[in-house]
C-alpha cells in the first residue's frame, strides 16, 4: 500500500466545521432567548427597548471581549469586575486631587489597569501560581483598596463629583454620549464594544498573536517548545484586561459624575459566564470573541427582558446558572466532537 | 559524509543531587541516523532536553557545527537548526492542522507589513509540505488532535524538515503505536535523512531503531553504555545488550526453576 491512503479521507468538512464552531451554541441561545421575550414581553420589541438592551449587553461584553481571549489564553482574571471600579476611582480622585483636568485622570487611570494587569501576568509567570489564587489575590487587594483609599481621601465611601472639571464634557462625550436615531438610543459603550470586539476578533484569528493565544491555553509546553513566548503572550492578554476595566470605568465615571467604591464584586464572574456561553473552554484553547458578544448580549435580552415580561427579577440569577451549566455542558460536547475523528 | 551536525564530548548533568547523566558523547553527521536506545530512567529525555536547549549541560562540551554552544532556551536550538519533535507535546490537539503547523514560525502578508496572517498561503504551503514528504491531507483545518499518533508525528516532523531543521530530534516517535504506524513513521524518518538532515532517534526499541539506524548509542543510568557503528553491531546483539546483557543472564537465571520442569504425570491431557 501506497503512504497516502494511510491518511483517511476527510468526512463531510463543511457540516463538521460549521457544528465544531465555537460560537454556535451560544447563537443559538440567544435567538432562542430572544424568541421567549419577543413572545412573553410586548414591550421587548420595542426600539427603545432594543437599546436599553445593547446598552446593559455593552457594559458586559466591553469586558467579555478581553476576558475571553484571557480565557482561550487558558487563564482567568477575578479581579476583572474591582478593577472597573478602581480605574473609575483612580481617574475620579487624581483629577480631583492634583488637578481640575479631567484627562489628567484618565490616562492615570489607563497606566493603572495596565498595571495591575501587568501585575496579574508577572505574578503568573513568575510563581506558575493558578491564575485562580493570583488574581483571586488580586481582586481582594483592589477590594479593600477601593474603599480603604476612597474613605482615606474623600472621608466617605464614594467619590466627590468632578463634573464641574476642565475636560469632562470631551470626556464625557468620548465614554458616556448617547445618538439617538429614530427612537433608537445607542450610548458610547455600544460602539467601544463594538470596536474592542472587532479588534480583538481580528487579533485572534488573523494575526501571529491570535495563534500564540490559542495555543498557551491549549497546550503551553508544546507552545514553549516550538518558541512561542508563553509568558508574554498571558501578560498582554492580562494588558487587554485592564485596558477593557479601564474603558468601563471611565464610561461608569463620566456618566454617573461619582463613583461608589464597593461596586464591581461579583461582575468579573458574569464576564466569566458571558465568555463560556460564548464558547470558551474552561480550561483553554478554544473559543471565539464573537461569540462572548453573543452571551454579552443573552445578559442583556434577559437582564432586561425579564423586566419587561414583568417577570420576578429575583429569578435572573437562576437563569444565567442554567445558561452556563448548559453552555459548558454544549463546549465540551463540542470539543469532543473537534477532537474526534478517524483514529 | 564528514559534516559533522552537532556533537556531544563527555556530556553531563546534575539535578539537585540526582546525577541524571555522566560521560555522554555522541557525533551527528548529515544524512545519518543516529538511534539513541536505554530503558527508562536510562537519560534519554535528559539527553534530549540538553541538545534541545531546554536544560544546559555541567560537564562537558556541546557543539553544534563545530562551534561549542550552550543554549538557553529551545528557541536558540531552533535558530541554529535544531528541531526536536516530543512523543507527546509535539503539537497543540484543538489547533487546526495548519495552525500547528506554523506555530512559533507564522507566516505575515506582505500587504499588511506581517501583521495579518497570510492563513491561504499556509494553509497551501502545509498542504504542500506535507504531500512533499508522501502525506496526503486535503481538509488542513481540521483540529491535529483528529489525527491518529502516528500523523501527528508525520506532521511535526514535515514542520521540521520544511522550517529548514538540519538536525532532527525525535523523542520516542513510534512508542504510543501500532506495527504500521510504526512503520509509516520509520518512513518519514528516512525521507528526512534522504533530504540530507541528520537524526537522533531516542528509542527503547531496539528492532525499530536497527531497521533505520547508522549508530547506536546505548544508554544505562545515565552512562554509556555502549556505542556501535552499524557495521560492527547486529540486531540480536544490540536487542540483548538494550535488554541488559549480562544483567539478563543473570536474571534469567534468578528466575529459573529450582529443578528443570518435569512432565506431570496427573496433567490431564487436552
Amino acid at each position: 500500500m501506497s503512504t497516502t491512503d494511510v491518511l483517511a479521507q476527510d468526512r463531510p468538512a463543511a457540516l463538521r466545521r460549521l457544528l465544531a464552531r465555537p460560537e454556535l451554541g451560544s447563537l443559538i441561545a440567544a435567538v432562542a432567548v430572544f424568541t421567549v421575550f419577543a413572545l412573553a414581553a410586548e414591550p421587548f420589541l420595542r426600539v427603545a427597548s432594543l437599546g436599553t438592551v445593547l446598552y446593559a449587553a455593552s457594559t458586559i461584553g466591553i469586558m467579555a471581549v478581553p476576558v475571553s481571549l484571557l480565557m482561550i489564553g487558558g487563564e482567568f482574571d477575578l479581579s476583572a469586575g474591582v478593577l472597573v471600579t478602581t480605574a473609575a476611582l483612580t481617574s475620579s480622585m487624581v483629577s480631583y486631587q492634583f488637578t481640575a483636568v479631567t484627562w489628567v485622570g484618565v490616562l492615570v487611570s489607563l497606566a493603572a489597569t495596565l498595571a495591575v494587569g501587568a501585575f496579574n501576568g508577572w505574578m503568573l509567570g513568575r510563581t506558575r501560581l493558578p491564575s485562580f489564587i493570583v488574581t483571586l489575590g488580586t481582586f481582594l487587594m483592589l477590594t479593600g483598596a477601593n474603599l480603604g483609599v476612597t474613605k482615606l481621601v474623600s472621608g466617605t465611601v464614594s467619590t466627590k463629583p468632578i463634573s464641574d472639571m476642565e475636560g469632562f464634557a470631551a470626556c464625557r462625550w468620548l465614554f458616556a454620549s448617547e445618538v439617538t436615531v429614530g427612537g433608537l438610543t445607542v450610548k458610547a459603550t455600544v460602539w467601544w464594544w463594538l470596536g474592542l470586539l472587532a479588534v480583538g476578533s481580528w487579533v485572534l484569528l488573523r494575526t501571529r498573536f491570535g495563534n500564540w493565544i490559542f495555543a498557551v491555553g491549549g497546550d503551553a509546553a508544546a507552545a514553549r517548545a516550538v518558541g512561542v513566548p508563553v509568558a508574554r503572550t498571558k501578560t498582554l492578554l492580562y494588558l487587554g484586561v485592564g485596558f477593557g476595566a479601564w474603558v468601563l470605568g471611565q464610561h461608569l465615571l463620566f456618566s454617573f459624575d461619582t463613583v461608589q467604591s464597593g461596586e464591581g464584586v461579583g461582575n468579573e464572574l458574569i464576564y466569566i459566564v458571558a465568555a463560556v456561553i460564548g464558547g470558551c473552554l474552561i480550561t483553554g484553547g478554544y473559543g471565539s470573541v464573537v461569540g462572548s458578544a453573543l452571551g454579552a448580549l443573552i445578559f442583556g435580552m434577559a437582564s432586561k427582558g425579564i423586566i419587561y415580561a414583568q417577570w420576578n427579577p429575583d429569578w435572573f440569577k437562576f437563569f444565567l446558572g442554567a445558561m452556563l451549566l448548559l453552555a459548558a455542558l454544549l463546549n465540551a460536547y463540542v470539543k469532543r466532537q473537534a477532537e474526534r475523528g478517524p483514529r | 559524509m564528514n559534516s559533522e551536525l552537532l556533537a556531544l564530548e563527555g556530556v553531563g548533568k546534575t539535578y539537585g543531587t540526582v546525577r541524571a547523566l555522566e560521560d555522554v558523547s555522541l557525533t551527528l553527521h548529515a544524512g545519518e541516523i543516529s538511534c539513541v536506545l536505554g530503558d527508562n530512567g536510562a537519560g534519554k529525555s535528559t539527553l534530549i532536553k540538553i541538545i534541545a536547549g531546554l536544560h544546559q549541560h555541567d560537564e562537558g562540551r556541546y557543539r553544534i557545527g563545530g562551534e561549542e554552544v550552550r543554549l538557553a532556551s529551545p528557541r536558540q536550538a531552533l535558530d541554529r537548526g535544531i528541531a526536536t519533535v516530543y512523543q507527546d507535546l509535539a503539537v497543540v490537539p484543538l489547533m487546526p492542522v495548519w495552525r500547528n503547523f506554523f506555530l512559533g514560525s507564522e507566516q505575515g502578508h506582505r500587504r499588511w507589513g506581517g501583521l495579518r496572517l497570510d492563513a491561504d498561503g499556509m494553509r497551501a504551503t502545509t498542504r504542500e509540505a506535507l504531500a512533499r514528504m508522501g502525506v496526503d491531507l486535503h481538509d488542513v483545518d481540521r483540529p491535529i488532535g483528529t489525527l491518529s499518533g502516528g500523523q501527528r508525528q508525520c506532521v511535526a516532523i514535515a514542520r521540521a524538515v520544511h522550517f529548514g531543521a538540519k538536525v532532527l530530534i525525535l523523542d520516542e516517535p513510534t512508542a504510543a503505536l501500532g506495527v504500521k504506524q510504526s512503520g509509516v513513521v520509520l518512513k518519514y524518518v528516512t525521507a528526512a535523512r534522504d533530504a540530507g538532515l541528520g537524526v537522533v532517534l531516542i528509542t527503547h526499541n531496539p528492532h525499530h531503531a536497527y531497521l533505520v539506524g547508522d549508530h547506536f548509542t546505548l544508554l544505562k543510568r545515565g552512562r554509556m553504555a555502549g556505542s556501535h557503528p552499524r557495521a560492527e553491531i547486529g540486531l540480536e546483539q544490540l536487542t540483548t545488550e538494550m535488554a541488559g546483557g549480562s544483567d539478563l543472564a543473570e536474571l534469567s537465571h534468578e528466575l529459573a526453576r529450582p529443578t528443570d520442569p518435569e512432565p506431570r504425570e496427573e496433567r490431564p491431557k487436552p
